[in-house]
Order: C-alpha cells, then structure tokens, then sequence
C-alpha cells in the first residue's frame, strides 16, 4: 500500500506492506536512521518520534497508522543550520554517552517543552519515564532538558 | 526483528463503517485502535488475524469524555494520557487518574486506549479493575443497535469479553453518585510493568453507614473480577479501619494469584489485602469529605 505522510515538515511518500511499522518505514523506506531501533518490545524507547507532536513509540505503530499524519525525528530538530536548544542542552550538559537512546530523549524533551516551556526536576522525569538509558546518564539527560528550557530563547534568537 | 505476519489493511471511517466492515471481512477480523495490546501480539505471532480494521480515523466520533444524564460517558477511542489529564473524571473518580498515572508509560498512553484496553480483558490491565469497581456499564455496537453490559458480565475470563462478532465497544459509561469515594492502590516493579497487584476501591456513603462499596482486583485472578463478598462485609456498617480490614482480608482470602517473574503467589495475596486496605481507608476519606 502507498503510504503518504509528513515527516520533518516535508511531505513522503513510500510503498509498504500494511505490517510494516512505522520505525521501520522511517528508517528503510525513507532512510532517516536518526531514529533507533532498539528493544522491539514497546519497553526501551530508543524509537520514539513525535506523531502529530505527541511522543509515540515507533516500533508499536504500523506505519498505515501515520499516513496523513506528521512525524517529526530527530533529523527534524535542526531548522537551517541551526540546533533546537534541546540538541544544544545535550552538548552543554553532556547529556549522552553512547547516544542509542538520545534521538527518543530529544524528541521527547521537545514535545514537554512545546507543551510545558518551564518543567519542573520531576515533570522531565514523569515524561523520559518510559525510555531508558543504560549509560545511566538520567542526570545528566535531566541537565541538558533544564538547560534547554532556560536557553530557549538566546539558541532560536 | 519482531514483524507481524502478513494481514489486510482496512480504515475505517465511521463506526457503522467499522462494524459493516468486521461483518464482511469475518471472525479472522481483527479492530485495531492504539494497537499497544494487539501489535505486541501480533508481533510475537501470538494473534495471527488475516483482517485489521484500523478505527483510529474514529477518533472524533469516539474519543470524547462528557457528563450526561448523571453519569461519565467515555468514548471508546479515548486514550491513556486524554482519561489521565481529564478534570472531569479526576472530579468525579479520582481513582481513574490514580490508575491511569500508573499505566504503562506516556509514550505509551498517548496511543493506547480505554476501549482497547477493556477490549484486551488482560487479568493484570488496570482501567478494568477501575471500571468494575466503580459499576460502569460498556455500551457494545452491532448492527442491529446497542447493547449495554455491567464490567463483570463484559469480562468472561482472560483475554475474553462479550463483544461478538462483528460488535464494537462503542462507550464507557460510569454513574455518578453523591458522597462518594474512590481510590486505586498498585505496586509494580519499575515504569512501563504490569501490575504486581493492585486495588480499586469505590464506596458510597448513606449518612454514617456505608451504601455501597465496589471492589476490584487486578493481577491476583485469572480474569479481572469484583471482590463481591468484600464489598459485602462493607454495607450497612460505618466506615472504620475495622471494616477496612476484614473487607481486606476476604478480598484476598478470595483472589487466587499465581507465583511468577513478580512475585510469589503468597506475597501477591499479601499485596491484595494491603493495597486493599489502603485504598479503602483513602476512598472513605474522599467519601466523607465529599
């Protein structure tokens, strides 16, 4: 089936098996990799992108589930050369080690900031709750979000 | 790679499309909504359906939450994180937002849904247990109009409910009383897992004496059932620890958990009558407030 959706603000479009999901359709039909494949089980999180701006996780998601929608990944973030301060929070506060789970992470921290440019120590925890680093770089993930939301405007100025 | 077999595709675009559209395509037709029960299954090759009738283009048509007529009416296509944030329901039942902050994670509430997550009759899911003690009633959609269906009689045992074949839960509904309480208990082991145990808790005031009580366990019974003699001992007697603490004991006197990778069975028993307890001395407490 044909399926035609708008990722990172573009229109795409790509044949798929009506089982394919939609983490895989990112990455194999439209080669966008920035989006990680990781546990397969709907646990770990690593696949996370924003469908209609809300954090859902792409492996339990077939991609016909997405067609007329908008997906933003990690390839996304970037606007003409220039970082979201979410990506700008992650270099300042060392807010990745191996980075497999960092484009979940970054796509999450921008759907809390979009919603709540302000949250609190506990609110960025209630919503990277369902996706795990095993760097155990929680911290300095938390860091790099705080950082975000107080650079918001100095970074898209 | 986890990939489900090969199935059809189909969009649904209204309800009567829907139900029109399982009757056609037959009982190896499967609905599909956030697909957080299904496509895990599907994936593990554990649900094989030839047929998905994807509904999420419903989401106008049944993803409300409203007041009517005294009571809450859900639409089936309500999701996790829509139930969590609704003020009406945080109103009316606290215990759903106790529950619901406690269900899996938000990536995965911002997909996953009310009518697929009753639909799934899963013994340890959660809004089951809330929906059974607070006496909701499902409302199923077939071709020849709507039936209504009390939780205990919508649960027939693990994994099964009373939605035939080409039938849809269409709504939730919940009735709203005066001088009520609620409040919902659970123990997991981390963020995303399933329920060790956990304990729903409604009770209704009559003056000083308890009217009513409803009581729901989940993840200590083969299929998600009331604790019916429990919510005896509560009626007709004030709301004291005292009450509290039999109740409790005859809800787990009466569940019968399994050991597994959570716990053993005796401590999954111990877990039920506390969380039972707890949640009982919380909801008389929002009860007498009330």
């Amino acid at each position: 089936m044909k399926i035609n959706l708008t990722v990172n603000g573009e229109p795409a479009s790509a044949e798929a098996e009506p089982r394919t999901l939609l983490v895989h359709f990112l990455r194999d039909s439209l080669g966008l990799r920035g989006t990680h494949w990781g546990c397969d089980t709907t646990n770990c999180g690593a696949c996370v992108v924003l469908v209609d701006g809300e954090p859902v996780k792409s492996c339990t998601m077939l991609a016909a589930m997405a067609d007329g929608h908008e997906v933003l990944t990690v390839e996304g973030l970037e606007r003409e050369g220039q970082l979201d301060p979410v990506q700008q929070g992650f270099i300042e506060e060392h807010g990745l080690q191996c980075g497999f789970c960092t484009p979940g992470m970054m796509l999450t921290a921008r759907a809390l900031l979009d919603s709540n440019p302000n949250p609190s120590e506990d609110e960025i925890r209630v919503a990277i709750s369902g996706q795990i680093c095993r760097c155990t770089g929680y911290k300095n993930i938390i860091a790099s979000i705080r950082w975000a939301a107080e650079h918001s405007e100095e970074v898209t100025a | 790679m986890q990939v489900p077999a090969p199935f059809d595709y189909a969009r649904a675009s209204t309800v009567d499309d829907a139900i029109g559209l399982l009757e056609r395509l037959g009982p190896e037709a499967r609905l599909v909504a956030g697909g957080h029960s299904l496509l895990p299954m599907m994936k593990l090759r554990l649900a094989t359906p030839e047929h998905l009738v994807d509904i999420n283009p419903l989401e106008s048509e049944l993803g409300y939450i409203r007041e009517a007529d005294g009571e809450i009416r859900i639409g089936a296509l309500a999701r996790h994180r829509d139930i969590l944030e609704s003020e009406l329901l945080a109103k009316h039942f606290p215990m759903i937002r106790e529950a619901e902050e406690l269900i899996a994670d938000p990536p995965v509430r911002n997909r996953g849904t009310i009518g697929g997550a009753l639909c799934q009759a899963d013994p340890s899911e959660d809004l089951s247990a809330v929906c059974a003690a607070l006496g909701a009633v499902a409302v199923i959609r077939g071709r020849d109009g709507e039936r209504t269906v009390e939780m205990p009689e919508f649960h027939q045992g693990p994994y099964e409910t009373a939605v035939g074949d080409a039938e849809m839960l269409v709504e939730v509904r919940i009735p709203i009383r005066e001088h009520a309480g609620s409040a919902y208990e659970k123990v997991k082991r981390r963020t995303g897992d399933w329920a060790t145990a956990a304990a729903g808790t409604a009770l209704w005031l009559d003056g000083s004496d308890v009217a009513a009580a409803g009581i729901a366990l989940s993840a200590v019974n083969p299929s998600n059932v009331r604790s019916t003699r429990a919510e005896e001992a509560l009626v007709g007697r004030p709301p004291t620890e005292e009450a509290f603490a039999e109740a409790a004991a005859i809800a787990a006197e009466d569940c019968e958990p399994i050991g597994d990778l959570r716990g053993p069975a005796d401590y999954k028993r111990h877990l039920a009558r506390e969380l039972t307890h707890r949640a009982l001395r919380r909801a008389a407490e929002r009860a007498l407030a009330s």
